[in-house]
């Protein structure tokens, strides 16, 4: 369900459009400052982004769906990655991720019924030498176990079941 | 007295924030004369939060410290390290590109002149483009994204390539697992990217350059921002490049979270605004790059490198190393081991060495099975290659590759199937999209070693068929590399896909 945009945003998505439009290349910037804004790229944006970059509805959703970061539906209110790739792998993340998610009763990709917290996949944080990694919304956790990631997670108001 | 606490991203994951905070309340508390300042990591990440105290011309290290270890630290109560420098991890290496990284206030240029910084620049300033490039051919730089091509010759091209603009982009996507090299640059010692990068634009005649890096990245890009700023206020770039009369800028772009963004031509389209799909060559970047323009796309590590191959000469660099690897590599040591961490080294050390002596084995004790080196489409060896010395072409010859030096140790209790598998999956999550054997070549390998998983024989000369056809049918080396995991692990580890292990294990 997308919200039917009101005046403000409307404004918002000019304002945020003619901020970038100097630049070359400026659509993943201002992609980006839309879902900085609105948490998800608004159905809103697409027709002012097209008139803006000279491109057509299909080239940008093109663009918005070959991109992992890219929303058009809202996550939860916070955002917990949990990195996959071989060095958490090679410390146990995978069991760790496997654990988290069972006491969050998610799959990835997925938001808790209170809409608190989204769990979403990452190939590595860099945090390669003290894996595993996880981030909390920018909030980064090396050797990630249930416990660092649980406090984090209560911090947020998060509540996990054992 | 000044008291370092790193602002590196690991050394934040672990704790150093807090320990910066409850210093800054402490020091206010007992009406000390201390200056916090926030440096880059010296790169050995098992010791971060690594806090060094420097007074009366003596700068010790401590660690790890946690905030609550605040207290007894200013109270004298904890054993120093000594100096970093007397650490034997550190006083192994040899620091060239992160010489300073770590040492300095990565956001003070004065502290960065101090120590070097912008003496390459200005002699570059002083040089033909002709000589630039020759000093790089000199050296002996090949790219340290992964591929290895030498960075004089790629400077060349663009250098003779006529274009009203021209670029050099610096690709700071670095996705692969076990690495971080570019990130602890970025967050260390960002003027030396910015001095690097404005080399490159004096050698190529190009006036603009961009740092396209990831969104998991977002301390690495704010302090690039941050030190670009600093650097156009000081006239280090802009219109007139410390006064020499020739202009050179940049930004930072982010990427979206697409692997394949790593890829140069991908990386250019994602730049442009355009899917991140990769780009048939030629023609190559260096002729018609971003946004059609010649543009110089290089690793942050080679660009890095360059300041400190002009400050010092690019006979010095090339002295390091071994056969045509020259220089050092900032080997990033990750995944189950004691001491993770940076490791700068000429190229030439055994991978054994490495694993065995610089990491001190693993972090859990047991014994090692398998190192993965370049990231998701490097090979896995076995301990039976320890011998083999780190340089491009002796990984090579092990049917491996260095990439851009992450090692990713695994103790016994890998599962080298699972692993394979895994590859596959990753494959399949980040293809572009624009081949098939990769797109949907990837998926099948999933499935073949699921069946391989469930004790079905056959289907193990169909996923070496189906690496073939990745091999030979893919555009980039995403889909081209990812039978390098796959087809090591089963070929060092055939126990592992053979059906009566597969089928025991299944039947307990
Ligand atoms: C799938 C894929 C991902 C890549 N990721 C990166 C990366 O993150 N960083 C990088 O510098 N090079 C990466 N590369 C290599 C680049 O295509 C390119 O070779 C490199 O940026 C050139 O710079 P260099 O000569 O300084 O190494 C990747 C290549 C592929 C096929
Ligand atoms: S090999 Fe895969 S990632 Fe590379 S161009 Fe082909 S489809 Fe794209
Ligand atoms: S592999 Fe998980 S942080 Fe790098
Ligand atoms: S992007 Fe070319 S096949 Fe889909």
């Amino acid at each position: 369900m997308t919200p039917a945009s009101s005046p403000q945003d409307d404004g918002a998505i000019a304002e945020i459009i003619s901020a970038h439009a100097h630049l070359e290349g400026p659509l993943l910037p201002m992609l980006h400052a839309l879902q900085e804004e609105f948490g998800v790229i608004p159905e809103a944006a697409h027709a002012p982004l097209c008139k803006a970059l000279t491109i057509t509805r299909a080239e940008l959703k093109g663009v918005i769906s070959f991109y992992h970061d890219f929303r058009e539906k809202p996550a939860g209110k916070h955002v917990l990655k949990i990195c996959r790739a071989e060095a958490c792998q090679s410390m146990g993340g995978t069991a760790l991720a496997e654990r988290l998610l069972a006491k969050l009763g998610l799959d990835w990709h997925g938001t808790t019924p209170d809409g608190k917290v989204t769990v979403e996949p990452v190939y590595c944080l860099g945090l390669c030498a003290c894996a595993p990694a996880a981030m909390l919304d920018e909030k980064l956790i090396a050797r990630a176990d249930d416990a660092r990631v649980e406090k984090a997670l209560s911090a947020k108001n998060i509540g996990v079941s054992a | 007295m000044k008291i370092y606490v790193p602002m590196d991203s690991a050394a934040k994951a672990l704790g150093a924030d807090e320990v910066a905070a409850k210093l800054t309340q402490e020091i206010a508390a007992r009406g000390l004369e201390a200056e916090i300042v926030r440096n880059g990591t010296r790169g050995m990440i098992w010791l971060e939060p690594l806090v060094e105290i420097e007074k009366d011309g003596e700068r010790l290290a401590y660690g790890p410290i946690s905030e609550d270890d605040v207290t007894a630290l200013l109270d004298g109560q904890i054993d120093t390290l000594g100096k970093v420098e007397d650490i034997p991890f550190f006083a192994r290496q040899t620091r060239l590109t992160f010489e300073r990284c770590g040492v300095i206030d990565p956001l003070s240029l004065a502290d960065y002149e101090a120590h070097g910084g912008l003496e390459g620049l200005k002699r570059a300033i002083g040089m033909s483009q002709d000589a630039i490039i020759d000093e790089v051919k000199t050296s002996g730089l090949r790219g340290r994204g992964g591929a290895g091509f030498p960075t004089g010759i790629k400077w060349d091209t663009v250098r003779l390539a006529h274009a009203p603009q021209k670029y050099i982009v610096c690709n700071a996507d670095e996705g692969d697992s076990g690495t971080f090299a570019d990130r602890m640059i970025m967050e260390g010692d960002p003027f030396t990217l910015i001095e690097g990068m404005t080399i490159a634009g004096l050698g190529c005649g190009a006036t603009k350059g961009y740092v396209y890096t990831r969104s998991e990245y977002p301390d690495a890009v704010a302090v690039m921002q941050q030190a670009i700023e600093i650097a156009r206020a000081a006239g280090v770039l802009g219109p007139n490049v410390l006064g020499c009369g020739r202009a050179f800028d940049m930004e930072v772009r982010v990427g979206a979270g697409a692997y394949v963004c790593g890829e140069e031509t991908s990386l250019l389209n994602s730049l442009e605004g355009k899917r991140g799909v990769v780009r048939a060559k030629p023609p190559l970047p260096a002729l018609e790059g971003f946004l059609g323009r010649p543009t110089v796309v290089n690793n942050v590590i080679s660009l890095a490198t360059v300041p400190v191959i002009f400050a010092k000469g690019a006979e010095h660099y090339a002295n390091f190393g071994l056969g045509r690897s020259k220089g050092t590599m900032p080997i990033q040591i990750a995944g189950n081991v004691k001491f993770g961490g940076l490791f700068e080294t000429a190229f030439g050390m055994p991978l054994g060495t490495l694993v065995n002596e610089v990491a001190g084995g693993t972090a859990s004790g047991r014994p090692v099975k398998a190192v993965q080196v370049g990231g998701p489409l490097g090979a896995y060896l076995h301990t039976d290659q320890f011998d083999t010395p780190f340089g491009y072409e002796e990984f090579d010859g092990q049917k491996a590759l260095i990439g851009h030096a992450g090692i990713v140790v695994f103790d016994d209790t890998a599962d080298m199937l699972s692993m394979a598998r895994f590859a596959m999956e990753f494959c399949a999550v980040e293809s572009c999209g624009k081949c098939t054997p990769c797109r949907i070549g990837a998926v099948r390998g999933v499935e073949t070693l699921d069946r391989i998983k469930e004790g079905d024989a056959s289907a193990i000369p169909l996923l070496e068929d189906l690496c073939e056809v990745m091999t030979d049918g893919s555009l980039c080396a995403l889909g081209g590399f990812t039978p390098y995991p796959v087809l090591s692990a089963l070929r060092h580890f055939p126990e592992e896909f053979a059906p009566n292990t597969a089928q025991k294990e299944a039947a307990e």
